[in-house]
């Protein structure tokens, strides 16, 4: 069969609001969420890990809920809102679960840091009591390698004690 | 990892997208969530020209109910969408219950139950509970609309009934007499786990008599089985604790697992047997759960 020579690839415009801020982009249709707010917008909180959906290092809110960035083509987020890693702190200030990561000894290499801290966010916006058992299900698709999860389910607890 | 490029197209309405399809045919494929089809594009194992977006049919979108129907859900409907929503936690929990077996939160905010039919992998969650329901699948194309049954949706692995250019529109569960259901998974994991084995099962207590017994298996057969044996065993009956274990033996027996990464055959036919008893216990004692 011939195949149509491709001489040039379409591009379609993305108009994304990222942390608040409207940004717009013009993307080849397979450009992910994920490449988009890395290499087109900076925002390289949001980490590359599996690139398949199985480590959550590229979760980030998408109309306030998390989702894998890896797995989302820009050009459908196209009109849509994303918050990041950067856009949790508020003037300056820590979000309470990232204040939690710090003073619990959560992070380690950090890696998963972003989308796990997006992933507990999530949690207490929908859940601002969770038990034990709704935080690691929260957190069951963030893969971490370094802490064995325990000190990353004190912080999202001891974050979500710090809301009452 | 790089999805290999396509050109992106985006109806607006399902009858656009339809005449897409058939325009198109298999050089095309659908866009509902993308969970599993952007994975396979980047393991090159699809590799579409074009991806028929369904992102602008918010009429797929969603839940409700009509009297005289039963409950239709939207195929573009997510799984976290299924799991939170209140007719169905009212109506059939165990249809939030099995979604919520499903990979992890992130993905069950990608991925919609739609998605998870017409990409017909043996272990799917979603299929075994909604076939012991009865549920039937809302079909559009270009020539109109079809119902199917979803016990008969399936042809093979990765195989269905939908022609090239048609959509799975909605799920439609009928009204029903069933008095209790559930879905029961075994994984290797509590998230991001396939089935080893799923066991789904509806009954329709009169007493302590089952007037009627459905029993589905997944991942043990090309796609979701009918233990039409075991179910057997139990109609008509007076359900009693060695009924039920007799029901599980001959589960197990009609089975038909293979040997893969996740388990043995022969520890596939040991799981069918325990979870089609729990299953069927859980049915008949705690209703649809």
């Amino acid at each position: 069969m011939v195949t149509e020579a491709k001489t040039s690839v379409k591009r379609h415009i993305v108009t994304l609001t990222v942390n608040g801020d409207e940004h717009v982009a013009l993307v080849k249709a397979n450009t992910t969420l994920l490449d988009l707010l890395r290499e087109e917008f900076d925002y390289t909180g949001t980490k590359k890990g599996c690139e398949l959906g199985d480590c959550g290092a590229c979760t980030v809110m998408l109309d306030g809920e998390p989702v894998n960035s890896c797995l989302i083509l820009a050009v459908e987020a196209d009109g849509h809102s994303v918050t990041t890693i950067e856009g949790l702190d508020q003037n300056g200030k820590l979000d309470p679960v990232q204040e939690a990561f710090v003073n619990h000894g959560a992070i380690q290499c950090g890696y998963c840091s972003p989308g796990m801290i997006l992933s507990g966010r999530a949690l207490l916006n929908r859940n601002p009591h969770p038990t034990e058992r709704e935080v690691r299900e929260a957190i069951a698709g963030n893969l971490c390698r370094c802490t064995g999860y325990v000190r990353i389910v004190e912080a999202i607890l001891a974050a979500a004690d710090a809301n009452s | 990892m790089i999805v290999p490029q396509f050109e992106y197209l985006v109806p607006q309405s399902l009858q656009e997208a339809c005449a897409l399809l058939g325009q198109h045919g298999s050089k095309a494929k659908v866009l509902s969530g993308g969970s599993d089809l952007i994975v396979k594009m980047k393991n090159g194992l699809a590799k579409p020209d074009y991806l028929v977006s369904l992102k602008n049919l918010d009429e797929l979108k969603g839940v409700r109910y009509e009297a005289g129907t039963g409950v239709i859900i939207g195929s573009r409907t997510t799984h976290n969408q299924v799991i939170a929503n209140p007719i169905l936690r009212e109506k059939y929990p165990s249809v939030c219950a099995a979604a919520a077996t499903m990979a992890a939160y992130q993905i069950r905010n990608i991925g919609t139950i739609g998605g998870n039919l017409v990409n017909a992998v043996p272990s799917a969650d979603m299929p075994p509970i909604l076939i012991a329901l009865g549920a039937q699948a809302r079909i559009v194309g270009t020539a109109g609309e079809r119902v199917v049954r979803v016990e008969d949706f399936f042809l093979g692995p990765g195989r269905t009934v939908l022609g090239q250019d048609e959509i799975l529109a909605e799920l439609v569960i009928p009204d029903q007499a069933t008095t209790g259901s559930n879905y029961v998974k075994f994984g290797l994991r509590r998230a991001g786990a396939l089935a080893v084995v799923g066991v789904a099962s509806s009954v329709t207590m009169a007493g302590d008599v089952a007037k009627d017994v459905r029993i589905i298996l997944g991942a043990v057969a090309p796609i979701p089985m009918v233990a039409r044996e075991a179910e057997n065993v139990l109609r008509g009956k007076k359900v009693s604790d060695d009924l039920i274990q007799h029901a599980g033996k001959v589960a197990a027996v009609e089975s038909k697992p293979i040997n893969d990464i996740r388990g043995s055959a022969e520890y596939r036919r040991n799981l069918v047997d325990v979870l089609t008893r729990r299953s069927l216990k859980a049915a008949i004692e705690k209703g649809h759960v």
